[in-house]
């Protein structure tokens, strides 16, 4: 059959097959039942046509023009829908909480960097008082001698954002503590190394300040404030850095796989992970916003801290269990 | 020419192999750049606008910094394939199987954009496009996902320019990628100057026996013979 015969027949019918794929592509509530019942015919018939059309060596203009069409058709047919509210349920009450299970090796390994690192810049902290200064600037260490002088109201807050509301201070914890738990995930993909730094060195900061404030004595302003929020805040930033370190173990190890996918099957886990830790930074930032500045007695503080750690506990351990 | 276009292809459930042009890093800059440009504007207006509005604006304006940098591209490729700087170079963003880019995939590309930023200015990320087949920087790698750039709309009827051609017979029996060779020269003369095409006519003058103008219309004689046959 001659190139302009095949085209002849079948003009009224890629007419069709255009008009009902665009009819496809407009907002779900638009698109007609009939459309969408006739659409994966009339994409086979698109296939063959465009088989056939490569197999007789027609013109390149009419190939190409063809390929467009299964590729819409094929856009339309294999497009996965985008967002369910019940997956999103389904997602905090099962798959987070299993993911986590399944990959806790790596949440292990993060912990125990973390650890390594706050305890013992916080020991040294401790017993060195002027180590302090070789780990930050002199101005960042007044700030947190600030933040932490039980002689001032705002627990929490430096000099100069002493007057913020809580309100100001959720939008801040937001920004900056998310963005450390992506940051840390994002480095799993240089075959971990940036992970490793980031958690190493949240530990050694977060180590020198609680050992320095603990040596000057503001236990009472200090660990109430940390304890609640810290729940979700640490637990969080090492879920990222062990999610950083589900790719780098697919990149460094990848096993039978290929890297390649190897590193695609582990990073639908790691994605679940930083969603599920960046859910948890959400929540601390708004405790921490909102009730670790509150002024209640200490008991009080602990009490809730404790609640908190053991929701976290239970979530993570219990949470999407079958039961037999 | 097959080995130096950068052509992706992937086998359908239908058994067809679709092809997917791939984007190249300096596309890809030119549409980050744009893009950069416009958070930047973004940012910019937030901060006049939301810094007077006191504790809680600026509440707001750190959540939504936040959000510009971390999740003004997904939220542009999952409801319409591209952010406005790949719109703007024709590029989009789709599934290593050609279908639109899911949720879970762009969200996984755009957090691991931190990696590919390391050590400045997106180093990792063209090291890693460079040495990949498909131009993937360490986040397309991770969520399977591909930059392409978009089909463009294709013309209603190939070879409408020569339609008004006499048929001529080929004088000798050509090869079907001859003759398809033939075909897009004729389908490909509006993109070209007349002087273009003559020029390129001349060029098989050992088949058609003639040069100049002469060459031009016999070729596109053949075209159209190939296309609809004699004409009777």
């Amino acid at each position: 059959m001659r190139q302009e015969h095949f085209e002849t027949i079948n003009a009224a019918f890629w007419t069709n097959y255009e008009r009902t794929a665009g009819h496809l592509q407009t907002p779900s509530s638009r698109r007609q039942v009939q459309d969408a019942y006739n659409f994966p015919r009339l994409y086979r018939k698109i296939c063959n046509q465009y088989a056939i059309a490569l197999s007789r060596q027609y013109s390149p203009a009419l190939v190409n023009r063809l390929h467009a069409m299964v590729l819409q058709g094929h856009k339309i047919i294999y497009h996965r829908s985008a967002f369910q509210p019940a997956r999103f349920v389904h997602f905090f009450s099962h798959t987070f909480p299993d993911t986590f299970r399944k990959t806790i090796g790596c949440f292990w390994i993060a912990l125990a960097l973390f650890l390594t690192a706050f305890i013992g810049t916080g020991v040294s902290c401790y017993y060195q008082h002027d180590l302090i200064y070789s780990l930050m600037d002199e101005s960042q260490v007044t700030d947190f001698e600030f933040m932490y002088d039980p002689a001032n109201k705002n627990h929490g807050r430096t000099a100069e954002t002493q007057n913020d509301t809580s309100i100001a201070m959720f939008g801040f914890y937001i920004k900056n503590n998310i963005s450390i738990g992506f940051r840390t995930f994002a480095g799993g993909m240089l075959a971990g190394a940036g992970t490793v730094f980031f958690l190493i060195f949240n530990g050694i900061f977060l180590g020198a300040v609680s050992g320095h404030v603990t040596r000057l004595g503001f236990t009472q302003t200090f660990w109430p404030f940390v304890s609640g929020h810290g729940a979700f805040e640490l637990t969080a930033i090492i879920i990222s850095g062990g999610a950083g370190l589900v790719l780098a173990l697919a990149i460094i190890a990848p096993g039978n796989l290929t890297r390649t996918d190897a590193l695609k099957q582990a990073a639908v886990k790691a994605l679940h992970l930083i969603l599920g830790a960046a859910a948890m930074l959400l929540l601390a930032a708004f405790i921490e916003a909102f009730w670790s500045p509150v002024n209640v007695p200490v008991s009080i503080k602990y009490a809730v801290a404790a609640a908190l750690w053991a929701l976290v506990i239970v979530y993570l351990s219990m949470a999407g269990k079958k039961w037999t | 020419m097959q080995g130096l276009d950068t052509v992706k292809k992937h086998e359908t459930p239908e058994g067809i192999i679709l092809r997917l042009k791939i984007a190249g890093p300096v596309a890809r800059a030119c549409a980050w750049l744009i893009d950069l440009s416009l958070k930047g504007g973004i940012g910019f207006v937030l901060i006049m606008v939301l810094s007077v509005l006191g504790t809680t604006g600026i509440a707001i304006l750190l959540v939504s910094l936040f959000l510009l940098e971390w999740f003004y591209p997904v939220i542009f490729e999952v409801t319409s394939g591209a952010t406005p700087g790949k719109k703007a170079m024709d590029l989009l963003v789709i599934n290593d199987n050609g279908t639109p880019v899911t949720f879970a995939a762009s969200a996984l590309r755009n957090l691991l954009r931190a990696a590919d930023f390391f050590p400045v200015c997106y180093g990792f990320g063209l090291i890693a496009m460079l040495i990949n087949r498909d131009f993937k920087r360490l986040g397309d790698m991770a969520a399977g996902t591909l930059v392409v750039h978009a089909e463009k709309e294709t013309a209603a009827s190939p070879v409408r320019n020569i339609q008004e051609t006499v048929p001529i017979r080929p004088p000798a029996d050509l090869r079907v990628n001859e003759q398809r060779t033939l075909l897009d020269f004729a389908e490909r003369g509006a993109t070209l100057s007349r002087e273009r095409r003559i020029e390129l006519a001349g060029l098989l003058s050992e088949l058609t026996g003639k040069t100049g103008e002469p060459a031009l219309n016999e070729l596109e004689g053949y075209a159209m013979w190939l296309y609809k046959g004699k004409t009777t």
